[in-house]
């Protein structure tokens, strides 16, 4: 680094310009994963917030993929799901969107409509819905409140947890309430397993869950249904899946172009460097050694670029936090930042091989 | 140490054939003498002392110092050689433009693994040997050439050399301050000991030098090194110039 840092004090202008570009290009990065962060939350969290260990969804026709919006279980596979071996408690769930008003105000709610007494949300019962904050703040309840939902007349029994679905705040009410007729439903969109743990030696150890995947096949194919993990299962949310596929393109290219960025740089640094590089191999420095001090180089000026990006986007998204649903957290700041630099420095090792074709004989400018 | 090119052959590539730029050199510079090699453009001085300095390896021939064959060296190993062994002072401008004239010297330091603060005060007494004992915080571009040139000669020195090679040192100063750096060169080596082979094309040069060797289409004329016509005066800078002394610029 004897010669990288002097270098990095000596072209101060253009590091800066790089480290600026790599700072705009963090800040960018970092606020877009911010924001597929938040907008995944808003998508999807009433089902990754569910104490579950799987889903189960109704088998998709052939070809086709699952959707929250097109499964239906039965009552009859309910109960066959309940009496599975290895499976702790099958709780249905009918989601459905509805609106909920009380005076002037209205909120676009989804509504997650269990049994009176389940334990995915103890305090609703017929004619007590629980909503989530975002909902009780959209229509300005608190518990003991009243409001309509979906035409009936509710009370709110509580109010808690952060819980959206596509994109709408949660409420819990029971099949009735969740019912125009007042009918309870006889059908489910899907079932929280709670899976028996430590039953199967086969136990699924990236679940923890106690029941090995091929008996949950198995009974899949007995009973007509899908069982996926809480992260799989988000992918059956239509729009989770439509969405999230374009923010994380967008920020694949946004990596891609950044190490681009980075690579062509030290391509046009080292040229312009070729002269005094091969001064430095003709007085004994080796070509390792020459590596090593331009991807010290490399490095510094990513870590300053990156650092000074995620600041940014760190103090613009807590500026702007309530307003645009924006995550910034230790993964959405730190992955990205890091990512950042591995890629830069991956782009930067493909320019610096120059560096290994660097002749010293040239150091001697009359020697051919 | 004394350093001996053996029957040294070497060809470039010159489109379908290869053009002989040494043609069986034999040239032996001791310790303690500056040998001068001297020759018109082309003649394969340089690529004489590209050979001599490991940059290039001979078709044939040995190259020795102190009897061991650095021609037969894998490139690591030349690496090292250039980078213990032997020290290069360059034509004019061949510094590092971020690095301040301590720096020329220190990263010779750094490359072969020296800590930094022992080495510091070698740099700055070299320094203080070529005269630029005041100018150790200043960049290339805040140096004349002469002093540019002279930063070049101390850092050739500063990982303590056996063999000195030095090319053309005077070819962009002007004959004032070129005489000044040859004096410089003409007295370390006495001074240090230093097997120091000196390519050059002009001729008044020559007075500095123990040995004189021409050499013409890559052929040594008149075989092997021989005294300087000139050398009665050498060791004896005084005769070197009239402006003997310090650059002035």
């Amino acid at each position: 680094m004897f010669v990288a840092l002097r270098d990095l004090r000596f072209a101060r202008g253009r590091f800066a310009l790089m480290g600026g570009v790599v700072a705009l290009i963090t800040l960018l990065v970092v606020l877009l994963s911010g924001l597929t962060a938040g907008l995944a939350r808003g998508n999807t969290s009433a089902v990754t917030d569910l104490p579950a260990d799987r889903l189960v969804l109704a088998a998709p026709p052939p070809g086709e993929k699952p959707a929250f919006s097109e499964s239906s279980i039965p009552p009859s596979v309910q109960h066959a799901w309940v009496v599975e071996p290895g499976i702790r408690r099958a709780d249905p769930v009918a989601v459905g969107m509805s609106r909920a008003s009380r005076g002037e105000r209205t909120a676009g709610v989804a509504v997650f409509a269990v049994a009176p007494g389940s334990p995915l949300a103890p305090a609703v019962d017929d004619g007590r819905v629980v909503l989530s904050v975002k909902a009780a703040a959209a229509l300005s309840v608190s518990a003991g409140d009243e409001l309509q939902l979906g035409g009936r007349h509710v009370v709110v029994a509580a109010v808690e947890g952060t819980g959206e679905y596509s994109h709408a705040p949660l409420v819990w009410a029971s099949t009735a309430d969740a019912s125009p007729n007042g009918q309870a439903p006889r059908a489910a969109t899907f079932l929280a397993l709670v899976t028996d743990p430590g039953t199967d030696p086969g136990a699924d150890a990236g679940t923890g869950a106690g029941v090995d995947d091929d008996a949950l096949a198995a009974a899949d194919a007995r009973l007509g249904t899908l069982t996926l993990s809480k992260a799989d299962s988000l992918a059956a949310i239509g729009s989770y899946s439509s969405e999230n596929g374009s923010l994380q393109l967008m920020r694949a290219l946004l990596f891609a172009i950044s190490a681009l960025v980075i690579g062509a740089f030290f391509t046009v640094w080292t040229v312009q460097r070729s002269g005094e590089i091969a001064i430095l191999k003709a007085v004994g420095a080796s070509t390792a050694n020459l590596l090593r001090d331009a991807l010290g180089q490399a490095l510094v000026l990513l870590v300053a670029g990156t650092a000074l990006g995620t600041a940014a986007a760190a103090a613009i998204g807590a500026a702007v936090g309530g307003a645009v649903p924006v995550v910034l957290d230790a993964a959405t700041l730190a992955v990205p930042a890091l990512t950042l630099i591995a890629l830069g420095l991956a782009g930067a090792a493909v320019a610096l091989r120059a560096i290994t074709s660097v002749d010293p004989l040239t150091a001697l400018g009359s020697a051919r | 140490m004394t350093l001996h090119l053996d029957s040294v052959t070497l060809t470039y590539p010159d489109g379908d054939r290869r053009l002989t730029a040494l043609d069986r050199v034999t040239l032996v510079a001791q310790p303690g003498s500056l040998t001068a090699v001297v020759g018109p453009s082309g003649s394969g001085k340089s690529s004489l002392l590209a050979v001599a300095a490991t940059l290039i390896r001979p078709d044939s021939g040995r190259v020795l110092l102190e009897g061991r064959d650095l021609a037969a060296l894998d490139d690591r190993d030349r690496t090292t050689a250039r980078r213990d062994e032997i020290g290069i002072v360059f034509q004019s401008s061949n510094l590092l433009a971020s690095l301040t004239a301590l720096d020329q010297l220190l990263v010779i330091a750094h490359l072969a693994g020296t800590p930094l603060d022992a080495a510091r005060q070698r740099a700055r007494d070299l320094l203080d040997a070529v005269g630029l004992a005041g100018q150790a915080d200043r960049r290339p571009h805040q140096l004349s050439g002469g002093q540019r040139q002279r930063v070049t000669i101390a850092r050739g020195l500063m990982n303590e050399p056996s063999l000195l090679l030095v090319d053309e040192p005077t070819s962009s100063l002007d004959t004032e301050r070129g005489l000044a750096v040859l004096d410089l060169i003409r007295r370390l080596t006495t001074e240090r000991g230093l097997t120091t082979v000196m390519v050059t094309h002009q001729r008044d040069h020559l007075v500095a030098a123990d040995h004189v060797v021409e050499i013409v289409d890559g052929r040594l004329a008149g075989g092997m090194t021989s005294p300087s016509p000139y050398a009665a005066g050498a060791g004896d800078p005084a005769t070197l110039t009239p402006a003997r002394g310090r650059d002035a610029s």
